[in-house]
């Protein structure tokens, strides 16, 4: 079965540049599946342990430093992402099966480069037993 | 106010009253420009209560600002910044845009201003297009791509850019292509060119089938007028356009045509040439069925007879004919008309209209004696004897009279049929000959004799000889034809002996079997109208050689043509003339570069001369699908649309339309604010550069899109000549600003900052150390920020060098060398693999006629003329000039005149405020609460964009089968207007609570469901979407399996959401209609009355005892003009505005509240309440430490020395040496920014001084000269007084020295390389602008943001300039920024633009997708609080609890996702959703 990844993609910057990605036809492996969130600083910690449960990885991204909708939520993220990212490693959670990144309205392509590389970053991961639950 | 109205009263006769004018006021504006400031002004306006127009000359709004890649100093992404307020302007109730639009007439009076705009055709229904990109993808053009700056190409349908604003293609159309517009018959050349090049042999086919039933035939035998006008014929030669006609017909099958229906009209042609052919064609086309009559025994009139076969095979000739035939047309041969049948006949059969076209077979006669012996025979009898297969006798000897094309086919014919000698006489040169050159040649080539300059004046026969006698002629002066004419020379006669005389000198019209009432006229051919071509007998028409006189086909082509339409007309009752022989525009031929690689024009196959001489076979065989794709490739694509209409065929929404017009439309006005932007300086216009010349030279803005992740390399810096990584890249600054040369003396004011930009950024995308260096003149970083910006570029190793450049030279591998000079002297050489030209700003485009239509005045550069006490106002009252269009701004400085010009025209309709603006009214919303979701979900196939790659019918049914979906259907469009209606149905219908649209992104359609359930009676938060385009079959093209899987889950996702979908509801707060504005200077000054003007109260706080802040110290502006009277005026004004309560030496002890709801506390102890606070503290002047300052009185700073110029003059009258010091106490480490005014004061300082006594010398100490924009002009003018300007070093700074002789200052000069000592009788000082300290007190009641430098900080320094993150309250003035008086009255019209558009509103709408908090979790530990950016939640201590401010709420979330115990939610974004949609993957 093919590893899922869940990407929460914040409406302003990330979620636009996916759709910049789209109308680029900039082209990526179909694993992803993104929620949209108003601001990366949404992302409440407890929504990527549920992810988990549910797929194989996940992406997080926001505005680039100082591009906000909200001036400061993509800060809130990167410092909750940072706290987050060393518990999942102390419970063993493999770097790479949960990743944070900056991307643009006008970064299509990196959106897809992302994409591309968190799908294969994970595939890369022994298989991940969501938490114990089902496939 | 009125005082303007009388003053406009006065220049109308009549005498209108007063109360007569404020009655017509008009609260609407026009808006010329969509840039930024358009945007931004449009938007203020329509928030201020007045509709607007927005005039942009372009398909799609946005401006500069979507090209450009990264802004300073922030280094934010510039499209990220401005899509949100794209998206905002488009969708407002109250902007009209009128994109490819342009102001064509201006009539009237300010506050009612009748304007007509010129709407030029897109050729796309920007309502029904969906934006899908499948036509681009048809489209066989390319057209350099504006956009990317000629890096890339685009297609000739296109959208400007991928975000843009209507998000709709558009169609380039220059005119119709010169090939197209020569052709007499008006054969889309172009189309079947464009196509062939794109290999669609079928549908390139189906044009020339389309325009000609003969294509097959004209291929062959047209001479082509439409390669004479092929603007590749100014380079190598003109593309075989007839070659690839030929070849499409020869090779592509014809398909049959589909009429869906025959009309029962009967209608007679006579004659079935070219135009008799045409014309049952093209009435076949429309369902009529003509029956031909032919007099001759063939069909096909003279292309049958009067060409010979090795020409034109008439088995090609037949076969298209016959196309007429299959289709039921009868032609009836060997029916002579006159003899046959008569005009009385066929109108007794019931034949309707008639077609006279029976061509010009009539040979023109020699008129020499002997002209009728046997063994003469007329030209065109003879080639018909030869085709009908008749035995024509010739003999040996041949001669052919005549120098046109039947002359050449006799000639060639005889050859053919035997005769040994063929010589072709006639009576001019070469030179003159009208046949065509290949036909001349063909027949020199096959051993034709030619004799020039010979007529003959006589025939005799003796034996079986003719003896032809000639005489030779000369040319003299040219005739009435422009040809020269033939005249005998004397003694010249000589005789020839011939066995046949072939004459060939012209044809006639055929008239002789026509009835007595068809009239003639003088030339002895049909009189018809022109455009009509009815003879002078209603339904008879005649068309071709029998109207024309003889001619090529095509033309004859043409005739048939405008007859058919003719008949199709006069059948239908219709006026014969109207909309007919419109001109279309031709477009302008490219201009040829030399880079155009050169590819020869394809020669021409034929057969061997030995060869083709022995029969009839065809000459010339045709073009091969190679050489026809070669040749197509050569065309220069002048429409640049070439109308081959393929776009029409694949587009799905059925949006475009070829044949869109111009329109004109009138709109009224109260004013009209310009802000049409700028064009960049043509860089190629500096040789010496080599831009245009060396690929690796490229432009500021070619850099940007080079660097954009969004550009033609997607990012990835490389330079154009080879794709590779450039390690060494220069910029070359003020490439056309302050260059007296190109008449651009002044400063471009942005170019330091983005080449600082462009090369951190490029150092930030280069996988090696890029080597990034900046040659310049000045530095000028003198924007709030961008000093540090500087410095922190000089951090990362970007290069500076003060330099002049002399050139720029090629080396190997597109290798750059800048040969340039240091400022000691010294001349240097240095290679880049790159260089990027820093080019300035000059007017826009069209700027002269925009100009001229609107009669206002332009300033010497023609940009828009403006005051600087009267910034963008116009010449002319009731016009403003915003932006860029009044000379060179950044960003911010735009937006804040773009807020300011906003205010600034709805002063003048105050009176019509909210007079003709809308808003909506919706149906009461159906209570759902507590109801079972009944989830109704829409997928689109979005044409073939979905539908073409996800499964969307599996996707359907799949989506069936989940909890709580009661309704789901598939949509061509679910956007379409007519699906919104059907959705609006069937939520009725099937009772749906919630509604789910799978199809593109929410952030471009979700506003549109979301009107749709509100218009249905649903609460607009019942709706959600999944985007299965732009997520799943645009990014998964090759894998249709895995992007149905995918959609599926999106889908279920998007489900599982809406089933915990709440409504929500949005409360309003009151809000209090009146402001606070906190400082007395100018812009606080500036700022109070612009709102009162708006008709709200103001509260005005000053804590001095007078206002004027710094102003009152100040004697004159950057410019040099004297304020004072300026600004006792202002102070006047405000006391005596009726609306403005002034509070004078007063303190603010407290603020509290929010947005529309704020109190104040004076020190006094009186309170005020208010709906918004603006802050225009100002700032004050630094006390410098140093330069014997304080303790030496000749030592003063430049405010104190202004105070001693103005008031006591005769002080400089005794002084030899003036020494100004710049940057005193700026841009260092204890204030590391610009004070962005000295340097002006410094050069206005000096001409003040000098003008009082030119006999002083006056020293101007400087770092970087910053005399940004027009006030470049006054460095200029101080130097050449003599004003001497020595730079200095920060680290070497001058010393003021107090010697027993006096002052002295010495400085390290670097151009002398020597330390000078200057005896000083005078010292002044530039002493910094530093931030007043009670900012910060401000800044914690208001909970606004300041920075290190203790000055304000806004809520986006690009495109929120004067606002705060906190609502309600802004910013103008010194407390922002330092910055000279102009700009701060700009920027405190701004900051009350701002806030009018707060106070217009009677209520704040509060709620929405805000944060909520459970107080019976929360336990008030003040995480949220600390988090919140927009400082929206407070700890209630009371209850302990944090509480949210719905008012001021803006949704982000940080708070829910921060809260330890998971108190507090975001309405739309609710944890429980969030997880649902969680839970439904895997």
């Amino acid at each position: 079965m093919d590893r899922k990844i869940i990407a929460f993609l914040c409406n302003w910057c990330s979620y636009a540049g996916a759709d910049l990605a789209g109308v680029s036809r900039f082209q990526y492996p179909a694993n992803l599946r993104i929620v949209r969130v108003p601001c990366s600083g949404r992302v409440d910690p407890l929504f990527i342990f549920t992810a988990l449960k549910n797929a194989d990885g996940v992406l997080v991204a926001g505005c680039h430093p100082g591009d906000c909708h909200y001036t400061s939520g993509n800060l809130v993220a990167r410092r909750k992402f940072a706290l987050t990212k060393s518990l999942l490693e102390f419970i063993g959670i493999e770097d790479g099966r949960v990743q944070f990144d900056w991307i643009s309205a006008a970064e299509g392509n990196r959106f897809a480069e992302t994409a591309t590389k968190v799908v294969e970053d994970v595939e890369k991961l022994e298989e991940w037993d969501r938490w114990g639950g089902e496939k | 106010m009125d005082e303007n109205i009388e003053k406009y009263l006065n220049v109308v006769p009549g005498g209108e009253t007063v109360n007569n004018y404020k009655a017509r006021i008009c609260g609407s504006v026009a808006v010329v420009g969509g840039g930024i400031a358009g945007i931004q002004s449009a938007l203020d306006l329509a928030e201020m209560g007045y509709k607007v127009y927005l005039v942009e000359k372009s398909p799609a709004i946005g401006g500069t600002m979507p090209a450009l890649d990264k802004t300073f100093p922030t280094n934010d992404c510039s499209m990220c910044i401005l899509s949100p307020k794209l998206v905002e302007c488009g969708r407002h109730l109250n902007i009209e845009i009128l994109t490819n639009s342009q102001i064509v007439e201006l009539d009237g009076l300010p506050g009612n201003f009748k304007i007509k705009v010129k709407k030029e055709p897109r050729y796309i229904d920007i309502d029904k297009c969906t934006g899908c990109g499948e036509c681009a993808k048809a489209c066989p053009v390319e057209i350099t791509n504006d956009f990317e700056k000629g890096l890339s190409n685009a297609k000739a349908i296109f959208k400007p850019y991928a975000q843009s604003f209507p998000n709709a293609y558009a169609i380039c159309k220059e005119g119709i292509a010169p090939c197209k517009a020569e052709c007499p018959a008006g054969v889309n050349a172009q189309g079947y060119v464009a196509l062939t090049r794109a290999k669609k042999f079928k549908e390139a086919a189906q044009i020339v089938f389309e325009d000609l039933l003969l294509p097959g035939t004209l291929g062959r035998i047209c001479p082509h007028p439409c390669e004479n006008e092929c603007s590749r014929a100014q380079a190598e030669g003109a593309v075989s356009i007839a070659s690839i006609k030929r070849f499409l017909a020869d090779s592509q099958p014809r398909p049959r045509l589909d009429i869906k229906e025959f009309k029962d009209d009967k209608i007679a042609i006579i004659g079935s040439g070219p135009a008799g052919l045409t014309c049952a064609f093209e009435l076949l086309k429309k369902g009529y069925k003509a029956t031909i009559y032919e007099a001759l025994p063939v069909a096909g009139g003279m292309l049958a007879v009067g060409i010979p076969d090795y020409r034109l095979p008439r088995k090609i000739l037949d076969k298209e004919i016959s196309y007429l035939t299959l289709h039921g047309v009868e032609i009836k041969l060997n029916t002579e008309f006159g003899k046959d049948i008569t005009l009385e006949e066929l109108k007794k059969e019931g034949y309707k209209a008639i077609f006279l076209a029976t061509g010009a077979h009539k040979n023109r006669m020699l008129g020499i004696p002997g002209e009728n012996l046997p063994g003469i025979l007329a030209g065109v009898d003879f080639l018909r004897q030869v085709n009908l297969g008749e035995k024509v006798d010739l003999g040996e000897a041949v001669a052919v009279i005549g120098g046109g094309d039947v002359a050449m086919d006799a000639a060639r014919s005889a050859l053919r049929l035997g005769a040994k000698n063929v010589t072709i006489y006639y009576r001019r040169s070469r030179e003159e000959m009208p046949a065509r050159i290949e036909e001349i040649e063909a027949a020199q080539a096959e051993g034709i004799r030619f004799k020039f300059l010979a007529s003959p004046t006589k025939v005799d026969k003796s034996d079986d000889k003719l003896r032809m006698e000639c005489v030779e002629m000369e040319l003299a002066e040219p005739d009435e034809t422009g040809r020269r004419k033939p005249v005998p020379k004397k003694d010249s006669k000589f005789v020839e002996e011939i066995d046949t005389i072939i004459t060939a000198i012209g044809q006639q019209p055929t008239i002789d079997c026509l009835p007595a009432d068809i009239e003639l006229n003088e030339y002895q051919s049909v009189d018809c109208d022109a455009t009509t071509l009815q003879t002078s007998v209603p339904g008879v028409f005649a068309g071709g050689e029998v109207r024309t006189g003889p001619g090529i086909a095509v033309e004859a082509v043409r005739e048939g043509k405008e007859a058919a339409e003719s008949i199709v007309r006069y059948l239908e009752g219709k006026d014969l003339k109207a909309n007919r022989n419109k001109k279309q525009k031709v477009a302008e031929k490219p201009v040829i570069n030399s880079e155009m690689p050169d590819v020869k024009r394809v020669s021409k196959k034929e057969l061997p001369v030995e060869e083709r001489i022995k029969d009839f076979s065809e000459v010339e065989l045709g073009i091969t699908e190679e050489e026809a794709v070669r040749e197509a490739e050569r065309c220069l694509n002048c429409g640049p649309c070439s109308e081959c209409r393929q776009c029409e065929v694949v587009c799905e929404a059925d949006c475009i339309d070829h044949f869109q017009e111009e329109e004109i439309l009138e709109i009224t006005a109260g004013a009209v604010l310009l802000a049409p932007g700028f064009k960049e300086f043509p860089a190629e216009k500096l040789e010496s550069y080599g831009f245009g010349k060396y690929p690796n030279v490229v432009t500021s803005s070619q850099f940007e899109r080079i660097l954009s992740a969004s550009g033609p390399f997607g990012g990835h810096l490389v330079r154009p000549s080879d794709n590779k990584e450039p390690q060494k890249i220069a910029w070359i600054q003020c490439v056309g600003s302050r260059n007296l040369q190109e008449g651009r003396d002044y400063c471009s004011n942005v170019c330091c900052m983005y080449a600082i930009k462009e090369a951190v950024i490029a150092k930030e995308h280069s996988t090696q150390t890029l080597d990034a260096t900046i040659f310049y003149m000045d530095m000028r970083c003198h924007g709030k920020d961008f000093e540090k910006y500087y410095e922190r570029a000089k951090g990362q190793g970007v290069n500076f060098i003060r330099s002049r450049i002399f050139n720029v030279e090629e080396g190997e591998n597109n290798t750059l060398y800048i040969r340039y000079a240091l400022e000691d002297g010294s001349i240097k050489t240095e290679q880049f693999d790159m260089v990027v030209l820093s080019v300035g700003l000059t007017p826009p485009e069209g700027a002269e006629d925009l100009i001229d239509t609107l009669q206002i005045e332009a300033n010497k550069y023609g940009f828009a003329k403006t005051e600087s006490l009267v910034p963008i106002e116009t010449s002319r009252d009731g016009i403003y000039a915003v932006g860029a269009f009044s000379g060179p701004k950044d960003i911010p400085e735009t937006v804040t005149e773009a807020s300011a010009a906003a205010i600034q025209a709805a002063g003048l309709l105050t009176d019509a405020k909210n007079t003709l603006i809308e808003s909506k009214t919706y149906p009461p919303e159906r209570d759902v609460v507590g109801q079972k979701p009944r989830i109704g979900v829409f997928i689109c196939h979005c044409g073939i964009n979905i539908g073409s790659v996800v499964n969307v019918k599996e996707v359907c049914e799949y989506v069936k089968t989940l909890d709580n979906v009661v309704y789901v259907e598939d949509n061509m469009y679910t956007c379409s207007q007519d699906t919104q209606i059907r959705i609006k149905e069937i939520i009725e219908e099937q009772g749906l609570n919630r509604v789910v649209v799978a199809s593109c992104s929410p952030r471009t359609h979700e506003p549109l469901f979301k009107e749709t359930l509100k218009e249905a009676g649903l609460n607009e938060f019942l709706f959600e979407m999944a985007n299965i385009r732009d997520q799943c079959s645009w990014v998964h093209m090759n894998e249709p399996k895995a992007a149905t899987e995918k959609a599926k889950d999106l889908v279920k996702m998007a489900v599982a959401k809406a089933r915990f979908l709440q409504p929500i509801k949005t409360t309003t707060v009151p809000m209090t209609q009146k402001a606070l504005v906190i400082g007395g200077g100018v812009s606080g000054m500036t700022a109070a009355l612009s709102i009162a003007s708006q008709g709200y109260p103001v509260y005005l706080i000053e804590k001095e005892k007078a206002l004027g802040g710094m102003a009152n110290r100040m004697a004159f502006n950057h410019q040099g003009e004297p304020i004072k009277k300026f600004v006792e005026n202002l102070k006047e004004e405000v006391m005596e505005d009726p609306l403005i309560e002034v509070h004078l030496n007063e303190e603010i002890t407290d603020i509290k509240g929010f947005i529309g709801n704020f109190q104040t506390t004076l020190e006094s102890g009186k309170t005020l309440e208010h709906g918004v606070v603006l802050i225009a503290t100002g700032a004050k002047e630094f006390k410098p430490q140093e330069y014997l300052y304080g303790s030496n009185e000749k030592v003063k700073t430049y405010l104190e020395l202004e105070e001693t110029i103005s008031n006591q003059p005769a002080t400089l009258k005794g002084c030899n040496n003036l020494v100004l010091i710049n940057c005193v106490g700026s841009r260092n480490e204890e204030h590391p920014y610009c004070s962005k005014v000295c340097c002006n004061q410094s050069v206005q300082l000096a001409l003040k001084a000098k003008e009082i006594n030119p006999g002083l010398n006056v020293y101007v100490l400087y770092r970087d000269m910053r005399t940004y924009g027009y006030a470049e002009e006054f460095y200029l003018e101080a130097r050449r007084k003599g004003v001497i300007f020595i730079r200095y070093d920060l680290h070497q700074k001058p010393e003021v020295i107090q010697t027993g002789e006096g002052l002295q200052v010495k400085v390290k000069d670097h151009v002398l390389d020597d330390t000078l000592v200057i005896k000083s009788d005078l010292v002044g000082l530039a002493a910094a602008t530093v931030a007043n300290r009670e900012n910060e007190k401000l800044a914690k009641f208001l909970k606004v943001p300041i920075n290190e430098d203790g000055f304000f900080l806004e809520a986006h320094m690009k495109l929120r300039p004067v606002d705060f993150s906190t609502d309600g309250v802004f910013l103008c003035g010194l407390a922002h920024s330092p910055k000279p008086l102009a700009e701060a009255i700009v920027q405190g019209k701004a900051a009350a633009a701002r806030a009018c558009t707060v106070l217009n509103k009677e209520e704040i709408i509060a709620g929405g997708l805000t944060a909520e908090v459970d107080t019976s979790i929360c336990s008030g530990c003040g995480t949220c609080e600390s988090i919140c950016p927009a400082k929206a939640i407070e700890i209630d201590n009371r209850e302990k609890v944090a509480k949210v401010n719905e008012a001021l709420c803006k949704g982000c979330g940080a708070c829910a996702a921060s809260c330890r115990s998971h108190a507090i939610d975001v309405k739309g974004f609710e944890s429980s959703q969030i997880v649902a949609m969680l839970e439904e993957i895997g």
